[in-house]
C-alpha cells in the first residue's frame, strides 16, 4: 500500500513540476544567475502553503512531524557542495527524473553523477561520522522551538516575507 | 488563469501551491493508511540505486557497508515518488505537447559551445558534487526545500540557504561573461 501512495504521489508532484516548467536547465540556472524567479515561485508557494496545513494537521494530532537534523557543520558543507554541484548540473535529485521525460537527455549523465555521487559518500561516511557530522550537532530542533514562540507567528512571518519577496518578482519581471 | 491538463505551462504559484496541497494530503493519508507520516523527498533514493548497481559489481561492498546498509537497495515509498516524478512528467509533458529533446541547454551553449560530450562531463561531475552535498546535509531541495520547511526544521531553512549561496556563486563564476 505504502508503493502504490507514493506512486500517486509521485505522478502529481512530476506532473506539477513539469506544468511549472520548474524541471528545466535553464530555470534552475537562470535562478542561479538571478534572472527567473520560477523554481523559487514554486517552491515557497508550496512551503507557505503546505506549512499551513501541516502544522494545522500536527496541532490535531492528526499526523506527526518528521524532523531532520540540525547539523551546522554537515548542512554547511553540505548545502555548498550541493550548491556547487547543482549550478554545474542544472538539475537536482528530485527534478532530474522529470527532466529526463521532458526530453532533456543530457541530464541523464547527471543522474549517473548523482548515482556514483551516492556511493563514494556510502565509503566516505565512517570518516564523516567522526568528523563533520559531529560539528554543531543541534538535534531535530524547528524554528518555533528555538526561537522560543508559537509556529503560527513563525508561519505568519514567513507568509508576510514571502509574499513582498513575490511582490518584487513580479515588479522587475524576474 | 489556465491550468487545463493540455496547457503547455501553468502559473509556478499555481502548481507551487497544488503542491504544497499534494504535500499535506500526502502526509494525512500515509498517517491514516500506513500510520507512518510520509515527507516528500527524494535523495536518499539515489543512495538505494548506488545498493542496486553495487550488488552486481561489488556485492561483499553492500553488505559491509555502514550507509549502505542503513539504506538498504530496496524497493521503498519514496522511490516510488522519484519514479512517478519521471511518469507525471511524462504524461503532463505529452498532455501539454511541451518535451522537447535536448542535448545541450542555452545558457551551457553560450558559454561552452555545442559539444554534447563536454556538457555530459559537466552533468556527470555536477551530479557527483551535488548528490555527495546532499548525502551530507542529509536532504536535497525536496526533503530539505520543501518538507523541511514546512515543517519549520531549523535544518531545512539552513540547508536550503546554503543550496541558493553554493549555487548562486558557482553559477556567476561559471555562466557569467
Amino acid at each position: 500500500m505504502d508503493l502504490f501512495l507514493g506512486l500517486v504521489t509521485g505522478i502529481l508532484f512530476g506532473f506539477f513540476l513539469q506544468k511549472g516548467e520548474v524541471l528545466r536547465f535553464e530555470k534552475q540556472v537562470g535562478f542561479m544567475l538571478l534572472k527567473d524567479m520560477t523554481i523559487i515561485k514554486f517552491m515557497l508557494t508550496a512551503v507557505l502553503v503546505g506549512m499551513v496545513g501541516i502544522y494545522a494537521l500536527n496541532g490535531f494530532g492528526v499526523i506527526s512531524l518528521s524532523i531532520k537534523s540540525a547539523n551546522v557543520g554537515a548542512l554547511i558543507i553540505g548545502g555548498l557542495l550541493f550548491g556547487i554541484g547543482w549550478a554545474i548540473a542544472g538539475f537536482c535529485p528530485g527534478t532530474s527524473v522529470g527532466a529526463l521525460a521532458e526530453g532533456r537527455i543530457h541530464v541523464i549523465w547527471a543522474i549517473a553523477g548523482m548515482v556514483v555521487g551516492a556511493a563514494i559518500f556510502a565509503e566516505a561516511y565512517p570518516l564523516l561520522q567522526r568528523t563533520v557530522l559531529t560539528w554543531g550537532a543541534y538535534g531535530k530542533v524547528t524554528l518555533p522551538q528555538v526561537l522560543g514562540i508559537s509556529p503560527w507567528l513563525v508561519i505568519v512571518v514567513f507568509i508576510i516575507v514571502g509574499l513582498s519577496a513575490f511582490r518584487i518578482f513580479e515588479k522587475k519581471g524576474l | 488563469m489556465n491550468i487545463s491538463i493540455f496547457a503547455a505551462r501553468w502559473n509556478p504559484y499555481v502548481a507551487g501551491a497544488l503542491t504544497g496541497i499534494l504535500a499535506i494530503l500526502s502526509v494525512a493519508v500515509t498517517t491514516l493508511v500506513i500510520d507512518k507520516s510520509m515527507y516528500l523527498g527524494a535523495s536518499t533514493t539515489f543512495v538505494r540505486a548506488a545498493g542496486y548497481v553495487e550488488q552486481v559489481v561489488i556485492p561483499a561492498n553492500v553488505e559491509t557497508n555502514e550507509y549502505l546498509k542503513k539504506n538498504r537497495p530496496r524497493v521503498d515509498w519514496q522511490m516510488m515518488v522519484v519514479i512517478g516524478i519521471f511518469v507525471g512528467a511524462l504524461i503532463s509533458a505529452r498532455l501539454g505537447r511541451s518535451a522537447k529533446l535536448e542535448t545541450v541547454p542555452p545558457i551551457w551553449k553560450e558559454r561552452f559551445g555545442t559539444s554534447a560530450t563536454l556538457r555530459g562531463v559537466g552533468a556527470f561531475i555536477g551530479g557527483m558534487i551535488l548528490m555527495f552535498g546532499a548525502r551530507l546535509a542529509d536532504g536535497c531541495p525536496s526533503g530539505h526545500g520543501l518538507s523541511g520547511n514546512m515543517q519549520l526544521a531549523v535544518s531545512g531553512l539552513l540547508a536550503l540557504v546554503f543550496f541558493m549561496v553554493g549555487g548562486i556563486i558557482t553559477a556567476h563564476l561559471l555562466y557569467k561573461k
